[in-house]
């Protein structure tokens, strides 16, 4: 069953492959504006073989995972309290949704001027979008747990911390655990944010550098990268919750 | 097993009564009830749809505060969840992401843990029936199947009084009558005193040693009569005493019965 379904997966993709090809030969584009796919793996190879490729994905990478573990962590604390108690829930609430609904970019002058340029407001701007998909999951996963269940829990003397960690929280996992992967991908949303304006290294400097420098096959091939990666770490994400859920007895 | 194991209590209602309220308005729901059972009783609670058999039963316990007067098992005080009883809903109400063997494990008393927390646990599962089901999970059962694990939860808990909330009333007809010939068995290997609230009177007749009639006076609900089943358990549903309270009951709770009337007339 896995076998056919993986490989169909995989068919679009390469589908999408050959139409850019016979689109980039067929003359409808320049080669500035579409260069074929052997361009892409060539620039791919040229910027690894000076090294300089392996500093954009890891410093890249770096700023996602820290920022998310902050994010995703305050999320996941602030969601919880909202969450479980209604006196948090009614003061913390509306100012939380009034700072989600500011769009990311207007934070980064903000970050710039008050933590400079160095690594600490990209890895901020990564938090902020971590942070909100896993505190709204967070919070109303465990506000909305099956009363009756949690009834249940009261009437077996669970109380407190106890009736949490019995109930209400592994009542709430899955959410919690999609909400975790929303708040990765929005992590790697704000980090090309942050790295296009103001950086001089990770995929998303390559972007704006490359367009700079009219190479439009290394802009390709840090698109490619970023789908790659972002799709490998949510897969590896995706894959831990899984065997936690499984695990769990 | 001995320290968890308090036996049977006594449950005692005086001049027990509640309100509800709704839209800031008090709606009294129960009024002076007023019922002892000894230690050891099957006392069957029957009444109309939405008289307050569940609201009795959630305040024995303590799911719900007394409104007035007093409730107490062994001569004290119902509390707040009421550890001394053990409740099943009429939902199995069990944790998805446990196994049985773990859901039933929820119910243990709190000091009970290791190897006397898996003996107690297979125990009752081989009670209910469900000791090769240890692994399963709840959505692999039958509406039955979920049913008896939640009374092995409930078992778990060795409760002085195991209070049932119409448990088998989403049951089919067979398997009703099945889970009520376990539930006898169950009885007496626990021994423990049964509130049991259902709406049929055969399942009534058939499980409890006596039978307390609900009934709206009023305003309020209140016990209307108590009549006791003679006969020990486990009881012939056949026999012909039962079929003519059958009739009494049915007739109180305002339900003619033409046909069984005739059928028992001598
Ligand atoms: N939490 C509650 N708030 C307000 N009214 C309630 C509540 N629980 C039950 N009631 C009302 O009390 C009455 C008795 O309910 P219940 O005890 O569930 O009846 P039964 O179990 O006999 O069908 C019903 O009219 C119901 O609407
Ligand atoms: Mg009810």
């Amino acid at each position: 069953m896995s076998v056919p379904r993986g490989a169909l997966g995989i068919v679009v993709p390469l589908a999408l492959l050959g139409s850019w090809q016979l689109l980039a030969g067929s003359g409808v584009y320049s080669e500035a504006q579409l260069p074929p796919p052997g361009e892409v793996v060539a620039a791919f190879g040229e910027l690894a073989g000076r090294g300089e490729l392996w500093h954009h994905l890891a410093i890249s990478t770096q700023r996602v995972l820290i920022g998310f573990a902050f994010g995703a962590g305050g999320g996941l604390a602030l969601g919880a309290l909202v969450g479980l108690s209604r006196a948090a829930n009614a003061a913390l609430s509306p100012t939380i949704q009034a700072l989600r609904a500011v769009p990311s970019l207007a934070w980064v002058p903000l970050l710039l001027l008050w933590l400079g340029i160095g690594e600490t407001p990209k890895i901020v701007l990564v938090a902020i979008g971590a942070f909100f998909p896993v505190y709204s999951t967070v919070s109303a996963a465990l506000a909305h747990v099956d009363p009756q269940l949690v009834e249940v829990g009261r009437a077996y003397g669970r109380s407190g911390v106890r009736l949490i960690g019995t109930v209400l929280f592994p009542a709430a996992t899955p959410s919690i655990l999609s909400g975790l992967r929303l708040g990765l991908a929005q992590g790697w949303l704000f980090l090309v944010a942050a790295e296009l304006i103001a950086s001089s290294m990770g995929l998303g400097f390559l972007l704006i550098d490359s367009q700079n420098t009219g190479r439009t096959d290394v802009m390709l091939l840090a698109i490619v990268l970023l789908a790659a990666l972002g799709k490998l770490s949510d897969t590896l994400l995706g894959l831990a919750g899984w065997r936690l859920l499984a695990a769990r007895r | 097993m001995s320290s968890s194991l308090p036996g049977p209590a006594g449950l005692d209602f005086s001049r027990v009564g509640k309100d509800f309220v709704v839209n800031g308005r008090g709606r009294p729901v129960l009024t002076g009830i007023d019922l002892s059972v000894a230690a050891g009783e099957v006392i069957a609670v029957l009444g109309p749809s939405g008289c307050g058999k569940s609201t009795l039963l959630r305040m024995a316990g303590g799911l719900e505060t007394t409104g007035e007067g007093s409730l107490s098992v062994d001569g004290r005080p119902v509390r707040r969840f009421e550890p001394r009883c053990a409740v099943v809903f009429q939902e199995p109400r069990l944790m998805p992401w446990r196994t049985l063997h773990r859901n039933v494990a929820f119910g243990l008393p709190r000091g009970v843990t290791g190897e006397q927390a898996r003996t107690e646990v297979e125990h009752w599962l081989d009670v209910v029936g469900l000791r090769d089901f240890a692994r399963h999970r709840p959505r692999q059962l039958s509406g039955g199947m979920a049913q008896r694990a939640a009374l092995a939860r409930a078992l778990a808990r060795r409760p002085g009084v195991l209070l049932l909330d119409e448990p088998f009333a989403a049951l089919d007809a067979l398997t009703r009558l099945r889970m009520q010939d376990l539930l006898v068995d169950v009885q007496r290997t626990a021994g423990t005193t049964v509130l049991l609230v259902t709406h049929d009177v055969d399942e009534a007749l058939h499980l409890a040693d006596r039978v307390v009639l609900l009934g709206v006076t009023g305003k309020a609900a209140t016990i209307r009569s108590v009549i006791a089943v003679p006969g020990a358990r486990p009881r012939d549903r056949a026999d012909p005493v039962l079929a003519e309270l059958r009739v009494e009951l049915l007739a109180e709770l305002g339900v003619g019965t033409p046909t069984v009337h005739g059928r028992t007339q001598p």
